[in-house]
């Protein structure tokens, strides 16, 4: 049982720099999802194929439900498109950061090596919502053919490609930033609170399945709905994608600017907290 | 790569916990470049947090801390690119294989694809886990964890390797194989900080051991010198029934050759010159003054028996 330690010919110095340690950190996530695409894809297709099945395509061959059948249907299917497409990505920051977060930060520590990176802190916790954000955008790419195709009755989409190739992105980076907050704010042992007390109604007050100008005559819940960051996106996806509509873009991008500062401001600090005593 | 100076430098390094817990009190301590340095303390002698802030992990609430000459609480981010640490639990990535974790650490700190896999590589092999190299770290005993820790932590060839209570619940053959590690890093000059409460470990490896209780630092030397301080060669432990702080009084009044005597836990150590020769000794003392002796036990002079003598307490609790 002898060891012996050989020291390598040749050693170059290690030059690091902070580019590159983010860069390597992002490089340890891609491959932990590559590892992992057999979780990854169905743990991301099932939500949204199932409620764009049943909405949109057992409901209209039924002759049952939301909006009837016909036109209705179709501008329902439209509408939910949008929806379907915000939701898989804001759930998305939610699996891809809080919930290894939650269990890394708790029994195991074995956020450690990261934490220990040549970096500072903040640095390591942005890059969760940089990661975060790039599996959204992979979220959002696998849903929306899905979102597209699937209903029975004909979606109508018209791409407004300048505001799909920015409100996209910054939609990914504020699911991201959430997925961070809520990873520092909930503990294993709260993590069915985070479900069943915070994702349930903002999924159903999300404005997915319904656009936020449908919700004038219940005037008290279209004001309240408006502190929910998934309405921004959803509405926002409506304007990118479809010709429904929707709250002012600038409205939208203004709110879910602001949504994604607080969010990373909180996660920031919160990753600090839970990692430095 | 002998640096000018310290390895490791604290003054008045305190850290007061929000729940008001002084961890550690105003601690003054100067590491070497290539010595094994102890820290060696009952639970919750401040060990684990002294290390913390040496680490970045835990912010000193005052004081200073330099590893390499770099302040650690205003340039964290530098500091870290000069330590490597091995932590009491198993901290190793979960969602990535065994050699997985290597690489990527080889990552973090700058190395190119190519080095950091010939580093991981060359690294599973000299820590004896080749054959595990795709495997899940869920799947590694403790001792192979540990080892797979100790090899990432020296994997970017630290100034300083930290080590926290780093054999703590491995068998004994691990913690032989582990030390048989660290002692080769320390023949190729790595400067290593351990913590430990095991003090044959820390008799047995450590070039100089701070021992260490409530947050401060009671004796700084080399194994022997802490040893030589006590100025005893041996220790009787003596159990009696009655007063045993008076018991103690006497028998270092009476007795030559005795140096100190205290109470712990229902028994009286005293250091003597020669504990075989003062076995009578103190059983006539204690019978003449009406003790009655249940239990009389020698031993040689170890650290526990320095840290005995200077605390009033074990060391294990």
């Amino acid at each position: 049982m002898k060891t012996t330690i050989t020291t390598p010919v040749a050693e170059a110095p290690l030059r690091t720099s902070t580019a590159a340690t983010f860069g390597a950190l992002l490089l340890r996530d891609a491959a932990v999802v590559r590892k992992r695409l057999g979780e990854f894809i169905p743990r991301t297709i099932l939500q949204p194929l199932l409620l764009v099945f049943v909405f949109t395509y057992v409901f209209p061959k039924i002759g049952q439900g939301v909006g009837g059948g016909g036109r209705t249907a179709e501008v329902f299917s439209t509408i939910l498109v949008a929806g379907v497409v915000a939701t898989s990505i804001l759930f998305q920051g939610i699996q891809a950061v809080a919930l290894p977060l939650v269990q890394e930060f708790g029994f195991t520590r074995e956020i450690e090596d990261r934490v220990l990176a040549p970096l500072p802190v903040g640095l390591v916790a942005f890059e969760k919502i940089v990661s975060g954000g790039l599996q959204c955008l992979l979220a959002g790419l696998i849903v929306f053919p899905i979102a597209a195709v699937v209903p029975a009755t004909p979606v109508h989409l018209s791409a407004n490609w300048p505001v799909v190739v920015t409100l996209i992105p910054l939609t990914c980076l504020m699911a991201g930033a959430m997925g961070l907050m809520f990873g520092t704010l909930f503990e294993p042992r709260t993590v069915p609170m985070l479900f069943g007390v915070v994702l349930i109604p903002i999924t159903f007050l999300g404005c997915t399945y319904y656009t936020w100008e449908a919700l004038e005559p219940i005037r008290w819940l279209q004001v309240v709905v408006l502190v929910n960051p998934l309405v921004y996106v959803s509405e926002g996806m409506r304007g990118a994608l479809t010709n429904t509509p929707h709250i002012s873009l600038l409205v939208v991008y203004a709110v879910l600017i602001g949504f994604t500062v607080v969010f990373s401001v909180i996660g920031i600090r919160g990753f600090a907290r839970r990692v430095i005593a | 790569m002998q640096r000018d100076g310290p390895v490791i430098e604290t003054r008045a390094l305190t850290k007061v916990y929000p729940s008001g817990v002084k961890a550690v009190d105003g601690l003054d301590l100067e590491v070497h470049a290539g010595e094994i340095f102890g820290l060696l303390g009952p639970n919750g002698a401040g060990k684990t947090t002294t290390a913390g802030m040496l680490t970045t992990r835990v912010v000193p609430t005052s004081g200073q801390a330099f590893v390499g000459g770099i302040d650690v609480v205003a340039r964290p981010a530098a500091a870290k690119r000069l330590i490597g640490v091995v932590s009491q639990t198993n901290t190793l990535d979960r969602s990535l294989t065994v050699w997985e974790n290597l690489y990527f650490h080889g990552r973090f700190f700058g190395m190119d694809a190519k080095r950091a896999r010939a580093e991981a590589d060359r690294l599973l092999d000299e820590f004896r886990l080749a054959d595990r190299a795709g495997a899940e770290v869920l799947t590694l005993s403790g001792g192979m964890a540990q080892r797979l820790m100790a090899a990432r932590a020296v994997m970017h060839r630290p100034s300083i390797l930290f080590l926290d209570e780093p054999t703590a619940g491995l068998d004994p053959q691990s913690r032989i194989a582990l030390w048989e590690i660290l002692t080769e890093l320390h023949t190729e000059g790595q400067t290593i900080l351990l913590t430990t409460h095991y003090m044959e470990e820390a008799e047995r490896y450590c070039d100089r051991v701070a021992i260490i209780d409530q947050g401060r630092i009671v004796a700084l030397d080399s194994p022997a010198g802490l040893k030589r301080s006590i100025g005893a060669a041996g220790t009787v432990a003596v159990s009696a029934a009655g007063d045993l702080e008076a018991l103690a009084g006497l028998l270092s009044a009476e007795l030559s050759g005795v140096h100190g005597a205290v109470v712990v836990d229902d028994r009286v150590y005293l250091g003597v010159d020669q504990p075989t020769a003062a076995l009578p000794a103190v059983v006539h003392v204690a019978q003449r003054h009406g003790f009655v002796v249940t239990d009389l036990s020698i031993s040689e002079t170890t650290l526990e028996t320095v840290f005995i003598k200077l605390t009033g307490k074990e060391l294990r609790e």
